[in-house]
């Protein structure tokens, strides 16, 4: 079923403005760029996967009085190779992080991330716990944020009809995936004393070696 | 336990019960003129209905109850030109992941505090939409907001967009009545009633300045005014209008 | 409800209202070292000590003066540590306490020592007695504590990841713990989180609220304080190229020893119990129909191991078990926890008593209501005070609603993992959806109601509200539960997939600590509703469903019964509710800054999961000093391995289907 914010595709293509009126009709001109992101966007397959109390809500949009099936998404699968789409539902631990990282580098591309409610964005309420990451996209790139604690589900459907419309503008030409050289495998975290972001390896060895005779308290 | 199978053809009649009604119900909604006039959301969604439950969200929407709470926003007062907040951190105080941010104003000169907020800020990607702040403030200063639809893109900065600071927080209080239409016809008969309060202490004391040996004249005039009449009577006398039209188009 | 004592004002010598006149003619003797040190309690320090209930004071003469005193508040002190399995085992034994409701630690920094606390209780009812030890905490901020507890796993098994937990939390050891890892966190965490001096990176204060936030509330990101820029602290000198990081260690150990089976069970038990169907037997017998087709050590083949989480469609969130598989039989069963551990005691010790009540919500997020009463509950007996009427009404009419939505998401997810995929959880989703458009309309969200307050609740039911409850309660959810019947209940499929599935006879549940519907579809009639009134559910009619299989499939009936109970007692409610006054909702007057007198109690509600404990101690401020949730999905899982081992992989997803833990419960 077609949403509004996109009107039906035919008419999206036909209302071309190099198509001649006499021909409109009868002909209608797309680009590949057009077909392609029409076909990705009405075909996301989420990943079934669920962090927390969003997760709740993520099940609830999936369920009959919702129905993500409208959109075209209705598939969620289990497997990270099956799916284009990871909707971060709910508080990111450090200890789960290595494994969504993980989950992300698996999925083909092209892939989006969707970070549904507080925790995900930013760590939420319960950001200052010492366990909890404060907010996804510290380790993966995220394309449309949420607010709410948690959203409803409208909210996350929203959310999709944002993401929509960002596929609608990509280009074949500038997506990052068929770039060459591109390798966008984010290095698995690791669980040392705390979390090990593997990337910033060298400025934590700095910091660590100079903060040698006291721990590093904000407070101290 | 009887014939083996029928507890699974007894089910089976269940689903074949509800794939009928699916299509049942709809079309005695369709023949029924009376019934269709009722949208669709509320019909599907009300404890009677037996078919299909699907709310097609961005077309049609649920209508929010009005207790519904997403994240705060501030109220201002369009009929004294005002913030209805006086900065006095409560709504900090009692925020339990604490993601409200406040800077009072104080005196240039005397650098005494002044009751407004100089900056505001919630931080939503920490807010977890409690409606603490909203029920414990002693001004109806903030309220929680109605507007679910907020998801971004990530092309800005994203706190840059999820700390919202008091520009964007502020909606008129024509909003708010809109939204909150019982709490809003509960914050002017409180106002009218306080008012007329005032107005009563007032008289008393003049009268008691009148004639000093003269007591007990204050209860006279104590009973509140009815809830109608103080709807009429709430706004101040200098801009009746403007809280008239806050009021319509809650109703 | 509540063991409690609280102690309104300091000067009045400890009078535990309920325990006191039954235990003082009882043995005044006893009693002596109770009201002997009230004496000194003019003296500036020191909280007033416990009065003994019975069989504290039974317990007192049997082992004692010296060895068990009356503890600070509640309950006694087991002074020397190596009797504590002595106690405890009479506890169990002469005492009836058989089931060991929870156990946590405090870190009393000021004095240097870590308690560690035991609730036991009856499982036939009433309140659990309190037990107390101490050990030093040392100062070293890494080391676990040199003077180890006792672990009361040979008495209690469910002491298992409780003590664990308290392991990783405070760093106290415990001899004799069959796998004492670290449960929450992971091996190689740096420090104890739960001791009082130990900070966590985005750390700004002891106690909320943070003075940063008004009147110079200048908004800065927790990120731009900290010198990593995140929410990580490093010790000193740390190196990350050069690190050996074993999250895992220990945990495949004793999995990949190849240790048969039947030497890992401790207790031996799975060959007497009985099979109802012939399945679930927890020692791999490889020729079950013995026509000796095969001789079994011939056929002895490879185990693996497998990891079945914590991204698993079946695993109910982010839960890891990890399964060591004969073929396709689980011989053997560990669960890895804490991917959903959010600090929630942490934080919770931090915030002033009115922010936790949001912050529960968030506990078990499908029945956030029932979490919000357990504590408010508990709270409440701490402070002494009593909602009024009409709010005790609208918190029952709120917590049984919960518990039909709950059953109702429990139910369809169990037989999502049956393989019915789908159809049955949506069917009861589409229900669920109605309850929760009441909590929203109510409260204001869905699932995070928010609606309990101290002495009350957050908003009156408008006439409308109550129409759309009446409807519910009356017509709508009643007709469902009968169609949910109707669809399964007799569904041949279901039964051959469950029935005998998961068996846990009555005396493991009870020690395992297993509580809530799987405890009673084992055939012991606990319900805390019943058995240690709490709210006003002493005025209601209802039973308590008791099936005896102790398997999947009555696990499903019961919670079936159950909701059926709770509509009548739903029923009951808004049929009272118009004898109650209209707005009055909230005893005394709406505060935000409570203060709770010092004390400590022990609190909990029946949720749709089990027992739901909140043991809370007060120093006399704003905040808890200590904020422990004794949650029901934790210690239930503590039986998976047992209900499990013996079946195939297929059944163990539905086993832990049937326990219907909620992840933000577990790890918390």
């Amino acid at each position: 079923m077609a949403e509004p914010t996109n009107a039906n595709v035919s008419e999206e293509f036909q209302n071309d403005p190099r198509v001649p009126d006499e021909l409109k009709n009868n002909v209608f001109i797309t680009s590949l760029d057009k077909l392609y992101n029409w076909g990705r966007k009405r075909s996301m397959w989420p990943m079934l996967f669920g962090l927390a109390c969003c997760a709740i809500e993520m099940i609830a949009t999936a369920a009959s009085r919702h129905d993500l099936a409208r959109f075209g998404w209705e598939l969620m699968r289990a497997s990270p190779r099956q799916a284009d789409l990871m909707i971060v539902s709910g508080t990111v631990t450090k200890k789960m992080i290595p494994q969504i990282v993980r989950l992300y580098n698996q999925m083909p591309e092209p892939r989006y991330v969707i970070a549904m409610g507080a925790c995900a964005t930013a760590g939420g309420p319960f950001k200052e716990g010492y366990n909890v990451v404060s907010g996804v996209d510290k380790f993966i790139p995220v394309d449309v944020y949420i607010t709410g604690c948690p959203p409803r589900p409208e909210a996350l459907l929203h959310s999709f009809i944002k993401l929509q419309e960002k596929i609608e503008k990509q280009s074949l030409r500038n997506v990052p995936w068929y770039r060459k050289g591109e390798d966008d495998v984010v290095p698995v975290p690791a669980l040392g004393p705390d979390l090990v972001d593997l990337r910033r390896a060298q400025e934590i060895k700095e910091k660590a070696a100079q903060a040698a005779p006291a721990p590093e308290q904000p407070a101290a | 336990m009887g014939l083996m199978g029928t507890g699974i053809l007894k089910g089976l009649g269940v689903t074949l019960r509800h794939f009928i009604d699916t299509y049942a119900e709809d079309l005695k909604y369709v023949l029924n003129k009376s019934g269709a006039r009722q949208p669709r959301p509320l019909r599907r969604q009300s404890p009677k209905n037996k078919g299909l439950v699907t709310v097609e969200y961005p077309r049609e929407r649920l209508p929010l109850p009005e207790n519904f709470r997403y994240v705060p926003f501030l109220v201002y007062d369009t009929e004294k030109q005002d913030d209805k907040c006086t900065s006095c951190g409560i709504c900090a105080k009692v925020c339990p992941p604490q993601c409200i941010w406040i800077v009072r104003t104080e005196d240039p000169v005397t650098k005494r505090p002044v009751p407004q907020p100089k900056e505001f800020y919630i931080d939503t990607t920490i807010c977890m939409n409690c409606g603490y702040c909203a029920e414990f403030c002693p001004f109806d200063a903030i309220k929680m907001d109605h507007d679910y639809e907020l998801s971004y893109y990530p092309d800005q900065e994203p706190h840059a967009r999820l700390v919202h600071d008091k520009s964007r927080l502020t909606k008129p209080d024509t909003y708010h009545a809109s939204i909150h239409p019982t709490d809003w016809r509960r914050e002017l008969e409180d106002r009218a009633a306080e008012e007329a309060k005032k107005k009563a202490a007032a008289e008393a004391k003049a009268k008691a300045d009148a004639a000093k040996p003269a007591g007990g004249a204050a209860p006279a005039a104590k009973p509140a005014p009815a809830p109608g009449a103080a709807r009429s009577s709430a706004p101040e006398p200098d801009k009746p209008a403007q809280a008239d039209t806050g009021k319509s188009s809650s109703e | 409800m509540a063991e409690e004592t609280t102690h309104p004002t300091p000067a009045e010598p400890a009078a535990a209202p309920k325990a006191a006149p039954a235990a003082k003619p009882a043995s005044p003797a006893a009693t002596k070292p109770a009201a002997a040190k009230p004496a000194g309690h003019a003296a500036p320090k020191g909280p007033p000590l416990a009065t003994l209930t019975p069989e504290l004071v039974q317990l007192q003469q049997h082992f004692g003066e010296n060895v068990i005193t009356p503890a600070p508040y509640v309950g006694v002190l087991v002074n020397d540590l190596n009797k504590l399995r002595e106690v405890m085992t009479y506890v169990r034994d002469q005492l009836g306490f058989d089931m060991l409701a929870n156990v946590t630690a405090v870190d009393y920094i000021k004095e240097g020592y870590i308690q560690v606390v035991y609730h036991p209780q009856r499982s036939k009812g009433g309140q659990p007695i309190t037990i107390k030890v101490r050990v030093p905490r040392g100062s070293d901020p890494v080391a676990p504590t040199e003077v180890a507890v006792p672990s009361l796993t040979p008495i209690y098994a469910g002491a298992e990841f409780q003590e664990r937990e308290i392991y990783d939390m405070y760093g106290v050891r415990f001899e004799g713990h069959p796998d004492l890892r670290r449960i929450l966190t992971w091996e190689g965490f740096y420090g104890w989180p739960l001791r009082k001096d130990w900070h966590e990176p985005y750390y700004e204060g002891d106690t909320k609220p943070f003075d940063s936030r008004w009147p110079g509330g200048h908004h800065q990101l927790a990120e731009e304080r900290v010198p990593w820029a995140d929410n990580v602290n490093y010790p000193p000198g740390f190196d990350p190229l050069n690190f050996n990081a074993n999250p895992d260690a220990g945990l495949y150990d004793s999995m990949l020893s190849g240790v048969p089976h039947a030497q890992v069970e401790p207790n031996g038990h799975a060959q007497q119990a009985p099979q109802p169907k012939g399945v679930g037997a927890a020692v791999p017998v490889y020729d079950r129909n013995h026509n000796n087709l095969a001789d079994e050590e011939e056929l002895q083949t490879d185990q693996i191991i497998v990891n079945m989480g914590p991204q698993h469609p079946s695993t109910h969130g982010v839960l890891r078990m990890v399964v060591k598989l004969d073929g396709e039989t689980v011989t053997d069963l560990k669960l890895a926890l804490g991917y959903l551990h959010r600090n929630h005691e942490k934080i919770g010790e931090r915030n002033t008593w009115l922010h936790n009540i949001p912050y529960t919500d968030r506990l078990d997020y499908i029945c956030g209501i029932a979490n919000e009463l357990g504590y408010v509950i508990t709270v409440e007996k701490m402070m002494g005070i009593k909602p009024t009427e009409r709010a005790e009404y609208l918190r029952v009419i709120m917590a049984e609603l919960t518990r039909i939505q709950s059953h109702f998401w429990a139910i369809g997810f169990l037989l999502n993992d049956l393989g019915a995929f789908y159809t049955p959880a949506l069917y009861f989703i589409t229900e669920r959806d109605l309850i929760l458009d009441l909590f929203e309309s109510v409260s204001g969200s869905r699932l995070m109601c928010n609606y309990m307050r101290f002495g009350g609740v957050s908003r009156d039911f408008t006439e409308e509200q109550i129409a759309h409850a009446r409807e519910l309660a009356f017509d709508r959810i009643p007709r469902k539960i009968d169609e949910l019947e109707q669809l399964l209940t007799d569904n041949e499929i279901i039964k051959a997939r469950t029935i005998g599935v998961g068996y846990l006879p009555a005396e493991r549940s009870i020690n395992y600590s297993l509580t809530g519907p799987c405890l009673r579809a084992a055939g012991v009639p606990y319900d805390i509703r019943r058995v240690d009134p709490y709210s006003i559910y002493d005025r209601f009619d209802f039973e308590i469903p008791v099936f005896y299989g102790a398997d999947v499939y009555d696990r499903y009936r019961v919670r079936v019964a159950e909701m059926r109970q709770s509509l009548r007692i739903v029923q009951q409610a808004l049929n009272q509710l118009d004898q109650t006054k209209p707005g009055d909702i909230q005893a005394g007057k709406k505060a935000y800054n409570h203060r709770v007198p010092a004390g400590e109690a022990y609190g909990r509600v029946e949720t749709p999961k089990g027992e739901l404990g909140f043991y809370l101690v007060s120093d006399g401020g704003q905040n808890p000093y200590r904020y422990h949730v004794r949650s029901s999905s934790f210690i239930n899982l503590n039986s998976l391995k047992e209900m499990v081992v013996g079946h195939k992989v297929a059944d163990a997803v539905v086993i832990l289907g049937s326990l219907d833990i909620v992840l933000g419960e577990v790890d918390r």
